[in-house]
């Protein structure tokens, strides 16, 4: 794995100026190609300094109903993994600074085929994936040819990761590590932000690499209380809701953009 | 046979059958599952557990079910000798009890106090909910709104048993709708759930798992044969849907070269329109925690499957099947809707038994075979459950034919 690719370089940035990085989370086609493509060249310029784009799956297993519904929206108008591609070679041209974390599920980039989708995902500009079933046991399939192409593969830890499996999720996670504040599905409430500092204090005894939180995290308010300790924030359902509850697609691309924006300077301002 | 030829040695430590398998979880279920590997290992060499499970088969389920020689519609046939097992005669009516005792018995071994389960044609649900009762246990069954609505029966069971029924709205509301959402309960409730697959699906331990508690069938069925007729069958024959009555029935003789094997798939409206084989029509893919095959498109998104059947409307196959199919130990083959009515329709005329819509596709797979076979020729269908949960989709279908 590289030491200075475009992830690192963006999170020793925001290390140098204390404060976290503002993560989000938006599905690729949702509600259509256009305008999610819109939304996505958008979003550095609204505050966002990691950016995850969702590969919509017929079966979310580990999202909950807005996650699950922006998937089916962008699944209804033609979204696929080669338009979803296309949509980072386009962020591309226009920013070469923010990093970008494709996520998902691992069926569709299995079909794809997994050395010619980390190919065109590494030629395209991808920094990161995250493929919520591909637990370390299963490191072989994608993680370890990955950072061979040099994209990093950022793994969840989670409440239930304890102190014997947390040296075999940290072992080939690279980027920053994703911790899910709770158990359960996306869209559900977060713990308190005591309980979530405490659990990263842990894994921070751990690990160098950036932490990044994630899971029910939907306000300003609540984006600033994690970013003082926290290296990231990620924030999904909430971008998604969103465009769920636009009246017209250009509605929900200036509704994602403004929360952004709101999060952003919340996030600024935290520590 | 010796051990290192021997094809009943899966899954590896990883959890794979050949290609097959795996445990493709989120984190968040890793520990449970290796939790629930470890009190597996442990159950298995625990007399008590054994000792329990006997009692409970035998005194509870009703267990031995008996293998009976369909006379009639051997007669009928003018072939092979067809000899039933009787899975349709357990308590419950269907063969899905012997998987939910085991798995409840392990839940209480760990401490769980809450169940869940996912349900097609209700009668998993319907066995989730029995047990859970019997071990005065908390349970809640996934159902997909179609389902419910084609197997109404069920659902007042459940209900009766004291259950929470929950419907599935999304994708067709069917089977893998309602397993994802069984998943998202699991991921919510991870310290006090235990969540009883009915199928032999899901990431390891869970396809060997419900295997080794099914595997009864064919055990029995090899004993029961060697009574009657003084050796082995010729050929086994039964359903797919995620294929626990079959792996039941066929997991003891797979070392058997001279035991012939066959698994019926939903061929729906036909293997060009819409159907549930995923042997036949799927391809590799990545699901609900194992590799196998699916139905899916080019892009790796799954497909909605369709079986007249509802225990069969699932776009998977559990990985030792797919296993299987690639080693060329099992033969997979496919009837249609209709074909499957006509089974029905011979089971209940020919032998008094009205047969789950499930277990019909395994009758009507025999309906073509058996005269294509010799009289000494000897085949055990695995008859997996009893038919009254489906008689309002079988009015609907033979409305004319029943007017008359
Ligand atoms: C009577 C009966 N047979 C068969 C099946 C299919 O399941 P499996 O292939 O796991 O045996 C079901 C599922 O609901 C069923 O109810």
């Amino acid at each position: 794995m590289t030491t200075n690719s475009r992830m690192q370089r963006r999170f020793a940035a925001l290390k140098d100026e204390n404060r976290a990085a503002l993560v989000t989370f938006t599905t690729a086609g949702d509600p259509n190609y256009e305008h999610s493509l819109n939304t996505l060249l958008g979003l550095p310029g609204a505050g966002a300094d990691v950016i995850e784009l969702g590969m919509p799956f017929t079966d979310p297993m580990a999202d909950g109903a807005a996650i699950q519904l922006g998937s089916q929206r962008a699944l209804a108008n033609g979204q696929n993994m080669v338009k979803t591609l296309q949509m980072v070679r386009e962020l591309r041209k226009q920013d070469q600074d923010t990093p970008l974390v494709l996520m998902g599920y691992y069926n569709p980039i299995y079909r794809y085929g997994v050395d010619t989708f980390l190919k065109e995902a590494a030629d395209a500009g991808v920094d990161g994936l995250i493929v919520v079933d591909l637990p370390p046991e299963h490191d072989d399939e994608l993680c370890v040819p990955a950072a061979a192409v040099g994209i990093h593969f950022i793994r969840l830890a989670t409440p239930t990761t304890d102190a014997k499996r947390l040296p075999g999720v940290l072992a080939n996670t690279s980027g920053f590590l994703y911790y899910v504040s709770s158990t359960g599905v996306t869209g559900a409430a977060a713990p308190t932000p005591e309980k979530v500092q405490r659990e990263v204090e842990v894994i921070r005894a751990h690990t160098d690499i950036p932490i990044g939180v994630g899971f029910g995290i939907r306000t300003p308010e609540q984006a600033a209380r994690i970013a003082q300790f926290a290296d990231g924030v990620v924030v999904g359902s909430a971008l998604v809701d969103c465009i769920a509850g636009a009246q017209t697609p250009e509605a929900g691309t200036a509704a994602v953009l403004s929360l952004v924006s709101e999060l952003s300077s919340a996030i600024r301002t935290a520590r | 046979m010796s051990t290192d030829t021997s094809l009943r040695q899966g899954p590896d430590a990883s959890g794979f059958f050949g290609r097959f398998g795996g445990r493709f979880v989120a984190e968040t279920l890793m520990p449970l599952i290796l939790e629930l590997q470890d009190e597996y290992e442990r159950a298995k060499q625990d007399p008590a557990f054994h000792a329990e499970l006997e009692t409970l088969r035998k005194d509870y389920v009703g267990r031995q079910t008996p293998l009976y020689l369909a006379e009639r519609l051997t007669e009928a046939l003018g072939g092979a000798k067809i000899y039933l097992k009787r899975e349709d005669l357990n308590h419950t009516g269907a063969h899905k009890i012997n998987n939910c005792l085991g798995q409840i018995l392990l839940a209480k071994r760990m401490g769980k106090k809450r169940i869940i389960a996912e349900t097609g044609a209700g009668m998993h649900g319907v066995a989730t909910a029995t047990v859970a009762a019997r071990f005065g246990m908390e349970c809640v069954i996934y159902m997909g709104s179609t389902d419910i609505h084609r197997q109404q029966p069920n659902v007042q069971r459940m209900k009766l048993l004291g259950a929470t029924v929950i419907p599935v709205t999304s994708g067709t509301g069917t089977l893998k709708d309602a397993m994802n959402e069984a998943l998202r309960d699991w991921v919510t409730n991870v310290d006090d759930t235990f969540y009883i697959i009915g199928t032999v699906a899901g990431p390891h331990p869970y396809p060997a798992l419900v295997r080794d508690f099914q595997a009864v069938i064919g055990e029995e069925t090899r004993e029961q044969m060697l009574e009657k007729e003084g050796r082995l069958p010729d050929t086994l024959l039964a359903c797919i849907g995620g294929g626990s009555n079959a792996m039941g029935l066929f997991h003891p003789f797979l070392d058997d070269t001279s035991v012939k094997m066959i698994g019926v798939e939903a061929g729906g409206e036909g293997l060009d329109k819409r159907h549930a084989a995923s042997l036949k029509g799927g391809e590799p893919g990545v699901l609900h925690g194992n590799r196998t095959f699916l139905l899916q498109s080019d892009d790796g998104q799954i497909q909605d499957a369709h079986s007249i059947s509802a225990g069969l409307d699932y776009p998977g196959i559990g990985p030792e099947h797919a296993w299987l199919h690639d080693i060329n130990r099992v033969e997979y083959v496919a009837v249609t809707d209709d074909e499957a009515l006509e089974g029905f329709k011979a089971l209940c005329k020919l032998e008094g038994i009205i047969p789950a819509l499930e277990s019909a596709h395994a009758i009507a797979y025999v309906q073509k075979l058996a005269p294509t076979l010799p009289k000494d020729h000897i085949i055990v269908i695995n008859l997996s459950g009893r038919g009254d949960k489906d008689m309002a989709t079988v009015t609907e279908h033979l409305a004319a034919e029943l007017a008359e």
